[in-house]
């Protein structure tokens, strides 16, 4: 689904990311771990290219979106990303948080439907129906603005509703604890009904107590079968959710293996320093 | 101030039966109107150049864009209003052959002045808003400009709106001279007034007693907006 190649990335004359080549298939829960500054962060938003690959291909469904040309909004569209740091619209209750980018692309895509007079024509005479024929097919099709937000809405509510803050949905995240934000950040990016969701240290800003809430959550996500690339310092969950482990060191991938043999045979010395201090 | 009454009466007959509540009116009507049109002008050009000032310059479009607008904004600081008011009017104005009037040109000219200084206010108001919140915004597919005008701005209007309203009541006493091309505002009214019997004190001190009351309304009006848009604050 993501395919990785050649990829580099340098902020000026630092080089964080050294030749990165890996191919995530669907379904994969990819887990990324290593020591702070090995360019695991990096890595990660680069792959919905937040950071712009300084060389190299990021392969999403076909496409190389680390090209500049490619209009990278639709894509990111696809790929859903969770943040250290919540980021929730400060400005927006926890409802319109989820429900602005469903509703904003159903509204632009509904756009892209309105035809021209001469495509209508067009379109008429290729099907052998009249231009009115059409227009009326067309507005058939498409969903009126009212219905995009009442969809996304339903979508929205029966979100909170798993995770059981239904009862949250008019308020400002200023008012929901650490765990609870970074739950609707997940259900967020969830409402858009992406092909894959990347955490980028989903639980390191948050209070051991509300670990284990956004865990569980990531826990159930992955059982659904969402594709997942995860960075985190959980090794906990690595062993139990991921499919597969990798270690970054200095910008490099050192090693990739399953979780069982990571953790218990991990070949690189590095790697087995490493696990030896965190585990 | 022994004949401090008959100078009141003076102004008050001048005032009343002498139709000077009417050029008063006229008068409060313009400086209201080319403060607030004025106001409205400098947030639109005032984001504007803000966005542009904010924007990632590692492609050349942006590039000109901001060095146009920083020229804009030197251009527009390092002048006098009174010397903007005066080049637009009797220079510019010719030069295109437009026929605008005196208020007009007021509007558009404190429209673009205050722009230049809203635009730093924005900057600062921008760039206050957590990166993340644009990361938010972007991650789920949403535009740069989307994302800033739905997310960013609004958040930076609430920063900044004490500053702004500043720079609203700064640009209400500011208009007293647009008198030098010709439009009837609050000074020419009281003035009027005065030229009528010769008095001026007390045309004068009912004047700047009308400017403190609108200053006055205005911070109110600024308190009682700050306090509703700060609701997405209060948590624990």
């Amino acid at each position: 689904m993501i395919e990785v190649i050649n990829l580099n990335k340098s902020f000026g004359k630092l080089h964080v990311l050294k030749n990165i080549n890996i191919n995530i298939e669907k379904g994969e829960k990819v887990v990324v771990i290593g020591p702070s500054g090995s360019g695991k962060s990096t890595f990660l938003r680069c792959l919905n290219c937040m950071e712009d690959p300084t060389s190299g291909s990021i392969i999403f469904k076909g496409v190389d979106i680390a090209d500049m040309k490619v209009d990278i909004n639709v894509h990111r569209q696809k790929m859903g990303m969770v943040f250290q740091h919540f980021n929730l619209f400060n400005n927006k209750t926890v409802l319109e948080n989820i429900m602005l980018a469903p509703v904003y692309v159903g509204n632009k895509n509904r756009k892209k439907l309105e035809m021209t007079k001469a495509e209508l024509k067009e379109k008429a005479k290729e099907t052998g129906k009249s231009v009115a024929e059409v227009k009326k097919e067309i507005k058939k099709s498409k969903k009126s603005k009212a219905q995009i937000k009442e969809e996304a809405k339903k979508t929205a509510m029966d979100l909170l509703k798993r995770i059981g803050l239904e009862d949250k949905a008019n308020v400002y995240p200023s008012q929901l604890s650490g765990g609870q934000k970074q739950r609707v950040a997940i259900i967020r990016s969830m409402a858009m009904n992406p092909d894959v969701i990347l955490f980028d240290e989903p639980t390191s800003a948050l209070d051991p107590e509300m670990v284990g809430e956004v865990l569980s959550l990531m826990k159930d996500l992955a059982d659904s079968g969402m594709t997942m690339v995860v960075v985190t310092h959980e090794m906990g969950f690595a062993r139990e959710v991921g499919t597969r482990v990798i270690f970054m060191d200095e910008g490099r991938i050192i090693e990739e293996n399953n979780p069982k043999d990571f953790f218990e045979n991990p070949q690189n010395p590095r790697l087995k320093e490493f696990l030896s201090k965190v585990l | 101030m022994g004949n401090f009454d008959v100078k009141v009466d003076a102004f008050l007959r001048s005032f009343l039966d002498g139709g000077g509540y009417r050029s008063v009116l006229t008068g409060l009507q313009n400086t209201m109107i080319i403060a607030v049109c004025g106001l409205l002008i400098g947030i639109v050009i005032g984001t504007l150049i803000a966005t542009v000032r904010v924007l990632p310059k590692y492609k050349t479009l942006p590039k000109v864009l901001n060095g146009i607008c920083s020229f804009y904004v030197a251009l527009f600081r390092g002048t006098p209003v009174v010397v903007q008011l005066l080049v637009f009017y009797y220079v510019m104005l010719p030069i295109m052959g437009l026929r605008l009037s005196s208020v007009a040109v007021s509007v558009v000219v404190f429209g673009m002045n205050s722009g230049a200084y809203i635009s730093e206010i924005m900057r600062s108001g921008i760039q206050s808003v957590d990166i993340g919140q644009m990361e938010g915004g972007r991650s789920l597919g949403l535009s740069y400009a989307t994302t800033m005008m739905r997310i960013v701005i609004p958040q930076a209007v609430k920063n900044i709106l004490p500053t702004l309203g500043n720079e609203f009541i700064a640009l209400i006493k500011e208009t007293s001279v647009v008198s030098f091309v010709g439009a009837t505002d609050l000074y020419v009214a009281f003035n009027y007034i005065g030229t009528n019997n010769y008095e001026f004190m007390v045309p004068y001190l009912v004047m700047a007693l009308i400017y403190i009351a609108i200053v006055l309304i205005i911070s109110l009006l600024i308190k009682i907006m700050e306090r509703s848009l700060r609701k997405s604050d209060r948590g624990h």
